[in-house]
């Protein structure tokens, strides 16, 4: 017979014998969350390493037993049964003993598997090659869903949902107007400061203004402005119409005989194509203003700086830019709504959403702007 | 916690005032609550049950008054105390509110993880025995959006009993069940209460429940902002002094006696 004792932390003390077959544990004192832990890594090699038929549980020094107790039980129980041994706990307080019980009678029910496929890479490339075909068949059955409520609307202008738009209008519009000049204004003063370094080696410091009226006007107004917009609203909308989504918000709209599209795709897409050209028209100011700070820096009173933005730029420029940003602001609002309608499974699914409603505006972005430089280079504006 | 009398206070709430929204939903109210006992809290729509419980469980901070838990002031209490009185309470929200990101098992173990030095195969057991309770033991590895709402139920009551709480507030836990469920989870409450002399204080509207787990109920009266029973389910029934406590206790809910902000609260 080989017995042992050791102290634990708190009042707990375990005494363990083994006789033959049978080996006892003696217990005592409380055995709950804070002192199961070392008792467990006590117990864990001589577990390991028991064969014997018979283990013996005595409990009657035990005070208290909560739940970790009884995983401690339990442990031993599955590996007596796993074993073909037997367990018996001798001397627990009758109350836990019914605690006990309570678990022993439900059985272990080991869990259902819950099969992740393994895919080789031949499966996993047509499932990716799948995944982005159906998502652009999505696309484009959003597009023409929204493209014939448009139209409906534009037949029945009282069924759009007026009040709607003006929120998200505001929203998405007024309330950007800060972080749009912000940026603009960064992005001129930039912009000249960069170029009148080189340029006033060559004495063409004052071409910096030609620099920046072409260039904030036909090209990083609207840019600034859509991705703006995509961050900041896009995200928005996938994130509310997402949590709808998950609430089944969605679903009541539809049983209801309320197209969602129309709903609620639809303010938004029309605040947004409205509000990106006016922020566009702030960001080209804020932009230019922050040229004319660098050129006043430079030396150049403000009446020359004019005078040559105006004769760089032409009105062809500008309203390019601002039809860039307004099919900028259809692309993004849009992404952002379907991005949402798609979202499922409670609140990851609705980051993920927000996340890939932000992502694809981007990408969206850049297509369109590739699109368009192309555009206007054959039609030689 | 060792010897538990039946007749030891676990809750008081004394001269609580809550508002919710800026109008009074309910207006000094006080009560206790006895060690080991379920307590359960009843009322029509918008009679500020679920506001009452948030206040009890500190989520919501008090107009006025004070609520102890084991004697001391949650209303009062600082951030250290604070989580002293939260871990010795364990909550199953009316939606579950189980974390869509993790498995059940994550969910009930996470609690685990953050309090116990339990090492890890102790862990996962013990989460394994709390939804074993709970008839999920099969379904750890599932996301809980792969659950009925009724399984998600299950699932958040072990999750509350983690760390084995000396007190399990449950909002509304049968609503939604089917009626065999639903009365397996009422003996579930009346086990752990008797065998682990764990003290429930549960929100419901189902009746058969009531009268089944609850050795004391309160009913608040969204009209009146007060309490306007408070005893032995079957005695209230029989022989309660309000007319209308007797009525809802003999058929539910009774309309007229409903706050003018009904609805807003559950």
């Amino acid at each position: 017979m080989t017995t042992s004792e050791s102290p634990l932390p708190g009042s707990m003390k375990i005494r363990i014998s083994s006789e033959g077959d049978t080996l006892t544990l003696v217990l005592s004192g409380r055995l709950d969350m804070n002192t199961t832990g070392s008792l467990w890594r006590k117990t864990q090699r001589l577990l390991q390493q028991s064969q014997v038929s018979r283990v013996v549980m005595d409990m009657s020094g035990v005070s208290y037993c909560d739940g970790a107790g009884i995983a401690f039980i339990d442990r031993f129980r599955q590996h007596q049964t796993s074993l073909g041994g037997e367990l018996s706990v001798i001397g627990l307080a009758e109350k836990f003993r019914r605690l006990l019980d309570i678990y022993g009678q439900l059985g272990i029910h080991p869990p259902l598997k819950h099969v992740r496929e393994t895919l080789s890479l031949v499966e996993q490339i047509g499932k990716g090659a799948l995944k982005v075909w159906q998502d652009c068949r999505t696309l484009v059955a959003f597009t023409g869903e929204l493209a014939v409520t448009v139209v409906k609307a534009a037949r029945h202008p009282r069924r759009i949902r007026w009040q709607d738009t003006w929120l998200v209008a505001e929203q998405a519009g007024v309330n950007a107007l800060p972080i749009i000049i912000l940026i603009g204004l960064l992005l001129g003063l930039i912009l000249a400061f960069q170029a009148a370094m080189p340029m006033r080696q060559f004495g063409a410091d004052i071409y910096v203004a030609n620099l920046i009226g072409v260039s904030m006007l036909r090209e990083m107004g609207a840019l600034i402005t859509a991705i703006i917009l995509a961050g900041r609203s896009g995200s928005a909308f996938a994130a509310e119409l997402g949590t709808m989504n998950v609430r089944e918000e969605i679903d009541a709209l539809k049983t209801m005989g309320l197209e969602p599209v129309r709903f609620l795709v639809l303010p938004r897409v029309l605040a947004a194509v409205t509000m990106t050209p006016l922020l566009t028209v702030f960001a080209n100011l804020a932009g230019l203003i922050g040229g004319a700070v660098v050129m006043g820096i430079l030396g150049f009173p403000l009446v020359t700086y004019v005078n040559q933005v105006l004769s760089a730029v032409t009105v062809g420029d500008f309203l390019g830019g601002l039809f860039k940003a307004l099919a900028f602001g259809v692309v993004v609002s849009a992404i952002g709504c379907l991005r949402g309608l798609e979202a499922t499974r409670g609140a990851s699914g609705v980051g993920q959403a927000t996340t890939r409603a932000v992502v694809s505006g981007i990408v969206l972005i850049a297509i369109l702007d590739g699109v368009f430089a192309v555009l206007f280079y054959a039609l030689g504006w | 916690m060792e010897s538990p009398t039946h007749s030891d206070t676990i809750i008081e709430v004394r001269n609580f005032t809550a508002t919710y929204g800026g109008s009074v939903v309910i207006d000094d109210v006080s009560f206790d609550v006895k060690r080991g006992e379920i307590f359960v809290i009843l009322g029509g729509s918008g009679s500020g049950k679920s506001t009452l419980l948030k206040h009890m469980i500190g989520l919501y901070s008090a107009t006025a008054g004070h609520i102890l838990i084991n004697g001391k002031d949650i209303v009062t209490a600082g951030e250290k105390e604070r989580i002293a009185i939260m871990k010795s309470i364990g909550v199953a929200y009316q939606m579950g509110a189980l974390f869509g990101s993790m498995t059940l098992l994550e969910n009930v173990r996470l609690p685990l993880d953050e309090y116990t030095d339990l090492p890890s195969d102790a862990r996962n057991l013990v989460a394994r025995l709390k939804l074993r309770l709970v008839g999920l033991e099969a379904f750890i590895d599932y996301m809980p959006f792969e659950l009925s709402g009724g399984m998600q139920k299950r699932a958040a009551i072990a999750r509350a009993m983690a760390l084995d709480p000396q007190i399990l507030f449950l909002d509304e836990p049968s609503a939604g069940l089917d009626p065999i469920t639903s009365a397996e989870l009422d003996q579930l409450i009346l086990d752990l209460a008797h065998h682990l002399s764990m003290t429930f204080v549960v929100v419901t509207h189902e009746l058969p429940s009531v009268f089944t787990i609850a050795d004391r109920i309160i009913m608040l009266d969204g009209r009146l902002k007060k309490i306007v029973a408070i005893g032995r389910p079957q005695e209230l029934r029989a022989h309660a002094d309000d007319p209308w406590v007797r009525k809802f206790l003999n058929a539910g809910m009774v309309e007229g006696r409903i706050s003018p902000n009904g609805g807003l609260q559950g």
